[in-house]
């Protein structure tokens, strides 16, 4: 099915189970730890050996020796491969670095080796034996010093975000020299790691010249193809498998090294292998989000109106690799005659940086939502009032191409009310709550939506039940559950009439998790194929109007009522389509938008701060499943919290690693950080998205809040911190007096 | 540091290796000598003949096949590993299996079933407490042993006085809950089920 028009009325609008807060359909599997993730494939690969990775001590540079010696001979070993013994391999499309490194070494815990044994225990004993001997190399470490002559790149983050190098519309430099209010203030963002609970993990075992593996991963088809084009072989030879992922926010969408090594490894030893990373090395094995320097420089009218706005960063990556575009959504988020983007892109031989979470928008917006707020303050303006004054209907840069809808401005509107904006002092540092200065902050959200071809195939098995096969993965997205919304609501049955199965290479193709393009893509790829089962059903029953209904079980047309499963009498029934784009996406821009409000409250003495209360308003297309799209957008704004407040990789600079590459040493919000979240999904359906008329809203929630909890430290205490994370130590010196 | 084993390691001579081997020859077949170990897990008595290397945590996963027990860390970081020791909770990736022979250890799968859950598990699928679910099974045990704990007496950080007994408000079940990590951020949500599940307020 190509959508090509925006879409009229259908049978997802009656919103019977689609719309609906539906519990999870895999919660008791979840809940009851009966969901087998892809270490824990018992039944599958019962006599799997264990792998236990060897990173690379050094960030640049040359194995000179490696003595495996000790090793190979160490009770229950039966194999460990290096790049020695691996046989040629290629570099996945999706890869910056090679994943298995040596002689040349790209990173700091590159995989170089994999010693494989019968049990773990002796794998990890026989790991310690491995002597390598090294050449280090100098290396480019430290971003600031690099990117003073870095040059200008573009980039897209494959994930619906993309900048050219520099963009200017207007005369920026004049306009803003000509503005009466102006604001020119550098902010900076640090290196982030996904720090999934779920580590890169894998099970691997080979069937005479074919591949099954169970993996932990967003893409199944992007990273059944970067296998296949690593290992040489071909694609119809993997079977890649990810039916549960414990999370990924993009550090799981390409194909990693636990994967690769198991392959080869189940392939030296001549039998099943499962490999899981070691958590203190995946944040320097993996990929991280890059740290930005960014400069923003608005200049405003008196009334408020801006004229000029320029936004610029800078990232690094290893050679090959791409920026941080963080400059993306100051495109299209607020107007303004005269603008200017840019991005420098640094060579940097840390670990490969690449899409977490909101890529581009998340640092982007964590500056630009700062800066708004400072240029507020100078203007003498409400923040909310500010943001409403330079909303726009149309792309600022292409004035004939409008959004395809944009409810920032009830967002902000709607957020200010319920939150009790108005109770805000725009002086900062004027509430006191015993020991605790008390401040309230706000940003506006905003993140693109963006269409992705998805298939499926939906099945009408013998009893009645419906069976949807796609390659969609559900990383705790509630992929699972929306996909059983939506073939229950075309095919007018029950939810527990619905089996959904997912991440899995034998199924077709579907849009992947992963940009927030997940939910509305893949339900779109599943209608599309419901469409052809309805129309198969149709046949079947013998009715020939296209005026027919699926309701309850029923076909019903004219003045006759038969039960769907009688259409799968004398065999199953099975239909596949997937659903394409055509230009409305090009004619039309398409976004979700949001508000966030936050109340924190910090400590006079000590400059601890603590949230208070949170509040995020989202416009974001037809809600599939408003609880669980209610927890993405809690979830998102929990990990803003993180990047506003902890969350911070400390690059080593001499030796060029993260220094904290472990879940006690990179400090993620816990329980006690987060308070009660409240989320508000405005009403919405977009026609010109996909028939769904839903839009993605995972990455929303992450986009703007943590300018919203630093706006509100502002507000408690007077002092403007720029540099994320707004750690304690960083305004305890400029706290007001304590009285 | 702990990343690559071999980080620390100087290359040793071919000499030292040599000697070592003749010395010592190791024989690759070998499998690990073993301890015995009966766990009670889940009610029953699971006699184990163990590598002693082996923690609680891996005996469940990869020797009993117990694995809703998760491993997101294995050092004691994040949570997900929380099970019940004789009623208290412990991360399993922390102790060796061999310490607790006799021991009653409760899994998540000792709690409940998909088609029987624990009031606390089906808490967690109403309130949507959970999103990837890989962490889920440790703040559910964690979940339980914190009520437990509350209505036991026991004192915590957050309690303004000591002496006072402690109460299942929101924060006294946050304070608790803080080590065991959901980097999905469902954090809210388990607060609401907790309070279902102890008839408190969230």
């Amino acid at each position: 099915m190509k959508f090509t028009e925006p879409a009229g009325t259908n049978p997802i609008d009656r919103m019977t189970v689609v719309g609906r807060a539906q519990d999870r359909i895999d919660g008791p599997r979840k809940t009851t730890g009966t969901a087998p993730y892809a270490y824990e494939r018992h039944a599958d690969a019962p006599d799997a050996a264990y792998g236990w990775i060897i990173g690379a001590a050094i960030a640049k540079g040359r194995i000179r020796s490696i003595d495996l010696d000790d090793a190979r001979g160490a009770p229950g070993v039966l194999g460990i491969v290096t790049a020695g013994n691996a046989g040629p391999l290629a570099k996945g499309n999706f890869n910056t670095a090679k994943l298995l490194g040596g002689p040349e070494v790209d990173h700091y815990h590159q995989v170089i080796a994999i010693v494989v044994a019968k049990t773990f225990e002796q794998a990890r004993a026989a790991a310690g034996l491995v002597r390598v001997d090294y050449d280090r190399a100098s290396g480019s470490f430290d971003l600031d010093s690099a990117l003073k002559t870095a040059p200008l790149v573009g980039g897209d983050s494959n994930e619906g975000n993309k900048a050219p190098a520099a963009d200017r519309v207007g005369d920026f430099e004049k306009a803003f020299a000509a503005a009466p209010v102006t604001l020119d203030a550098a902010y900076t963002t640090p290196d982030h790691s996904h720090a999934m609970m779920e580590p890169f993990a894998s099970t691997a075992m080979w069937k005479g010249d074919e591949l099954h593996i169970w993996t932990s991963n967003q893409m199944i088809d992007w990273g059944r193809g970067d296998l296949a084009k690593t290992l040489g072989i071909a694609k119809d030879k993997i079977r890649f498998m990810s039916p549960y992922v414990g999370g990924g926010f993009g550090g799981k969408l390409f194909l990693r090294a636990d994967a690769i090594m198991a392959a080869l490894a189940a392939r030296d030893v001549g039998r099943a292998v499962k490999v899981a990373m070691q958590r203190p090395l995946m944040a320097n094995n993996s990929t991280h989000r890059p740290a930005t320097r960014q400069r923003i420089r608005i200049g405003a009218a008196k009334d408020g109106t801006i004229q000029a706005i320029a936004h610029e960063s800078g990232s690094g990556d290893l050679p090959g690799g791409g920026p941080e575009t963080a400059v993306n959504q100051t495109q299209l988020l607020y107007a303004g005659p005269n603008r200017l983007t840019a991005m420098r892109l640094a060579v940097l031989n840390l670990p490969e940086g690449n899409s977490m979470r909101a890529p581009g928008e998340a640092p982007g917006m964590m500056a630009l939502e700062i800066a708004m707020d400072e240029m507020a303050e100078k203007l003498g303006m409400d923040p909310v009032a500010f943001r409403v004054k330079n909303d726009t209907q149309v792309d600022p840069q292409k004035p004939d191409r409008r959004f395809s809808q944009r409810q920032l401005v009830r967002c902000l509107e709607e957020g200010a009310q319920r939150f009790g904006w108005s109770r805000r002092h725009a002086k900062p540092g004027q509430v006191r709550d015993g020991r605790w200065l008390v401040g309230m902050g706000m940003a506006a959200a905003f993140r693109n939506h963006i269409n992705r071809r998805s298939g499926a195939r939906v099945t009408l098995q013998s009893d009645g039940r419906v069976l949807v096969e796609t390659d969609m993965t559900d990383i705790g997205t509630g992929s699972y559950t929306i996909i059983a919304q939506t073939a229950a609501e075309m095919m007018g049955v029950g939810l527990d009439r619905v089996e959904v199965r997912l991440g899995d290479s034998a199924y077709p193709v579907s849009a992947g998790s992963g940009g927030q393009f997940g939910a509305a893509n893949a339900t779109a790829g599943v209608y599309a194929a419901c469409v052809k089962l309805r129309e198969a059903v149709a046949q079947t029953l013998g009715f020939n109007s296209a005026d027919i209904a699926f309701a309850g079980g029923q076909v019903s047309g004219g003045n006759r009522s038969v039960p769907l499963r009688d259409a799968a009498k004398s065999a199953p029934l099975t239909a596949e389509d997937k659903i394409e784009f055509g230009d409305l996406g090009k004619t039309f821009q398409l976004s979700t938008f949001g508000s966030h409000f936050v109340e924190v409250g910090v400590d006079a003495y000590t400059g601890v701060v603590r949230l208070r209360r949170m509040l995020a308003v989202c416009a974001a297309g037809r809600i599939l499943n408003p609880k669980a799209a209610r927890s993405q957008v809690i979830g998102a704004m929990t990990m803003g919290v993180g990047s506003a407040l902890m969350e911070e990789l400390a690059v080593d600079t001499r030796f060029g690693f993260f220094v904290n590459h472990d879940l006690a040493g990179y400090e993620v919000p816990v329980h006690a950080d987060i308070p009660h979240q409240e989320v508000i999904f405005l009403e919405e359906a977009d026609d010109k998205a996909n028939p769904m008329k839903a839009k993605g809203v995972g990455e929303l929630g992450l986009c703007g809040v943590g300018a919203a909890v630093a706006n509100a430290v502002y507000n408690a205490t007077g002092v403007r911190v720029r540099d994320y994370p707004l750690t304690l130590e960083k305004h305890l010196d400029r706290l007001p007096e304590i009285a | 540091m702990v990343g690559g084993a071999a980080t620390a390691m100087a290359a040793s001579t071919p000499s030292d290796a040599q000697t070592k081997r003749t010395t010592m020859p190791p024989d690759p077949a070998a499998m690990p000598v073993t301890m015995p170990v009966t766990l009670k897990v889940n009610g029953k008595d699971r006699p184990l003949s163990l590598d002693p290397r082996t923690t609680l945590l891996d005996a469940l996963r990869e020797h009993l096949h117990l694995s809703g027990t998760k491993k997101g860390c294995d050092h004691g970081q994040c949570g997900a590993c929380t099970v019940l020791v004789n009623g208290q909770r412990i991360n399993s990736c922390l102790s060796l299996a061999l310490q607790h022979d006799g021991d009653a250890i409760t899994t998540i799968e000792g709690l409940g079933t998909p088609d029987k859950l624990h009031p606390m598990q089906a808490a967690f699928v109403r309130h949507d407490g959970y999103q990837c679910g890989y962490c889920t099974p440790g703040q559910i045990c964690s979940a339980v042993a914190v009520l437990d704990e509350i209505r036991a007496g026991v004192p915590s950080h957050v309690q303004a006085d000591l002496m006072a007994r402690p109460q299942a408000s929101n924060i006294e079940m946050r304070e608790r809950m803080s080590g065991n990590i959901c980097r999905c951020g469902a954090y809210s949500n388990i607060a609401d089920a907790m309070a279902d599940v102890a008839g408190a307020k969230a």
